[in-house]
């Protein structure tokens, strides 16, 4: 029997003998080798901005499979909700990853191929040149640019503080004469002393990550998404064996949560209509940038049928384990560095593995996760800017494709800056921030929707959605998160809004706002609308 | 829509409905001896999820949306994109 009684101070105390540094060669060597596959792929880049931008819209099916499920999981789907689950136990399964296999399918289908079918038959490559298109608007573009790139931000700051946190907590003692470690204001002693800084390691992963996708544009990140879609779904099983064989096998790891934590296999701890509203969450899927680019890069409509069957398989593969990780660490009454829920899963790989060639690989597991998330969205950023901003304010001919290529690369590196600066002032929890960050984009839900099924919305009703989201979310998010946060106040429990998720409110505000400023203003040109009802055989 | 392909959207909106099993909140019941009871029944929502979208996919398929999409724009040219000359 296994009894694990870690605490924070005993965990990170300088070693008295020498750390092996393997893992972290092992997480090096991986990332040399995504520097190879960067360059690799690069010698296909066919030398046009088509490619760049949208892989010349020539993805397969099982490409397109396997670059999108990488894109949606991020540091959210394995450091969160593992520290999630051992906060609030088994029913985190049910509030985000069963959800999420039901609502994105769905997104992909009624929204996803749409969209690309919009997108080839107009030319588009961007979101905003979609609902310019969409609204004959310029204006509605410049209103939508910065609200896109501010709620990436917040997503691109939760892979950077996951690769971080999974870096710094392999490494403990790795480095004692280099790195002094940070200090635990409560009980006034070093954590992590000698472990590699988040501030190093996150600079590390969006270094090679900018490699990669300056070499190929987005036609890199679809190969390495596959490549690290690969890596973290088979070290996600393998980590999950390995550290539930540490805990004396399945079913002691779990009989351990049923003595010690019993209300960790219930739901005891998350409100029945707090889960009941979680579903709109994913809803959010329909408004990324990123996401909105994958789908423009498919051959062909067909190629959606696999990712819309096999994305909820693929969900399960990878939350499944996570969360029993997660359970089972409550169990064993394994407490993570300084309470942080972001800490547990790299603390029990480091811990129980006794394996340094496997600890590297697993820790490399979640990298790739991280950073198959990342690479998507700082080519969208770019993308987004050279076309949205530049050409759209400039004129096609004011600039050259290499000067173009040069200004994306300048704003993607400017946005990944500010996101590493944020990352200094971290948030308690990457699951919460990304439950936050989801709800934005959730909140643009009703605007793309309505936008491809229903004619009558207005240009007027699609700014007024627009900023009725952004007036919502706002004032949620800064009583929700920011001012506790700015207050020190601890908050290990879901902000809520009479019981239901704060997304409830934002796509009630948005949607309302949407219909009712649609019905009383005049309605576009029917034989506009018809250019983007796909099917119609009027267009 | 055909018969089969109401049925299959059917399906999907009754596992949706069945995600939300409030009579399974304080289960603290174990199956397959480690797998949580409130853990099990979600994963066989994300099964039968991908079983109701592989049905819709073999028969609510909106087999119109290669042909449309193939069509030519009429629309006058939205925000110009970037040329196809080289980028480096």
């Amino acid at each position: 029997m296994i009894s694990l009684h870690l605490t924070a101070p005993a965990l990170w105390q300088p070693a008295a003998e020498a750390v092996s540094r393997t893992p972290l060669w092992v997480v090096i060597a991986y990332l040399l080798l995504l520097i190879v596959l960067g360059s690799v792929s690069g010698r296909f880049f066919r030398g046009t901005s088509s490619d760049f931008f949208v892989a010349e819209r020539s993805i397969g099916p099982i490409l397109l499979l396997m670059s999108v499920f990488g894109t949606t999981m991020t540091a959210f789907a394995l450091v969160g909700s593992t520290g999630k689950a051992w906060e609030q136990g088994a029913g985190v399964y049910g509030l985000m990853a069963s959800a999420s296999g039901i609502v994105h399918s769905l997104v992909f289908f009624l929204v996803g191929i749409k969209l690309w079918a919009i997108g080839k038959r107009h030319g588009y490559i961007t979101q905003i040149q979609y609902f310019r298109g969409r609204f004959q608007s310029t204006a509605i573009g410049y209103l939508l640019f910065p609200i896109l790139i501010a709620l990436i931000i917040p997503y691109l700051l939760i892979g950077v503080l996951g690769a971080g946190a999974a870096v710094r907590g392999i490494t403990g003692g790795m480095f004692p004469e280099t790195f002094a470690g940070t200090l635990n204001p409560a009980t006034g002693k070093m954590m992590f002393a000698g472990a590699v800084p988040m501030w190093l390691s996150g600079l590390v992963v969006s270094g090679v990550v900018l490699y990669y996708i300056f070499t190929g544009g987005l036609r890199s990140a679809a190969w390495a998404n596959a490549f690290q879609t690969t890596v973290f779904m088979v070290t996600g099983v393998i980590a999950f064996y390995l550290i539930a064989s540490r805990l004396g096998g399945l079913e002691e790891a779990t009989a351990k949560v049923l003595e010690n934590s019993p209300r960790h296999l219930t739901r005891e701890n998350i409100g029945k209509l707090q889960f009941i509203t979680y579903i709109f969450v994913p809803l959010s899927v329909g408004m990324f940038p990123h996401l909105f680019q994958h789908w423009l890069t498919a051959k062909k409509a067909t190629s959606f049928k696999l990712t819309t069957i096999a994305h909820p398989l693929f969900i399960g593969i990878v939350w499944v384990p996570c969360i029993l990780i997660g359970i089972w660490a409550a169990g064993a009454q394994m407490t993570p560095p300084g309470n942080n829920p972001n800490a547990l899963l790299p603390m029990m790989v480091d811990r129980l593995l006794h394996d340094p060639y496997l600890t590297g690989l697993l820790t490399a597991g979640i990298l790739a996760a991280i950073m198959s998330s990342l690479d998507s969205q700082f080519v969208c950023v770019g993308t987004m800017f050279t076309h949205d901003i530049v050409v759209q304010a400039a004129g096609k001919d004011r600039f050259t494709d290499r000067q173009l290529l040069f200004m994306g690369r300048a704003f993607i590196v400017a946005i990944v800056l500010v996101t590493y600066l944020m990352s200094f002032f971290p948030p308690p929890k990457i699951f919460d921030l990304a439950v936050w960050c989801f709800s934005g984009f959730a909140g643009l839900f009703p605007l793309v929707f309505a936008s491809i099924y229903w004619r009558r919305v207005t240009k007027a009703g699609a700014v007024a959605s627009i900023l009725a989201m952004v007036v919502t979310w706002s004032a949620l998010f800064w009583t929700g998160l920011v001012r506790p946060a700015l207050a020190g106040e601890p908050t290990s429990e879901d902000y809520l809004v009479l019981g239901m998720l704060p997304v409830t409110v934002i796509i009630a505000a948005s949607t309302a706002a949407l219909v009712l400023v649609s019905l009383v203003t005049s309605p576009p040109p029917d034989e506009h609308v018809e250019q983007f009802m796909v099917g119609s055989a009027r267009s | 829509m055909t018969t089969a392909g109401k049925l299959a959207w059917g399906l999907v909106l009754l596992v949706t409905l069945l995600h939300f099993d409030l009579w399974l909140w304080d289960s603290t019941s174990i199956v397959l001896g480690f797998v949580p009871l409130t853990l099990a029944y979600q994963v066989g929502i994300t099964i039968a999820a991908a079983i109701a979208w592989g049905l819709v996919m073999r028969f609510a398929w909106p087999r119109d949306v290669e042909e449309w999409a193939s069509r030519e724009s009429s629309l006058r040219r939205p925000a110009p994109s970037a040329s196809k000359g080289r980028v480096r």
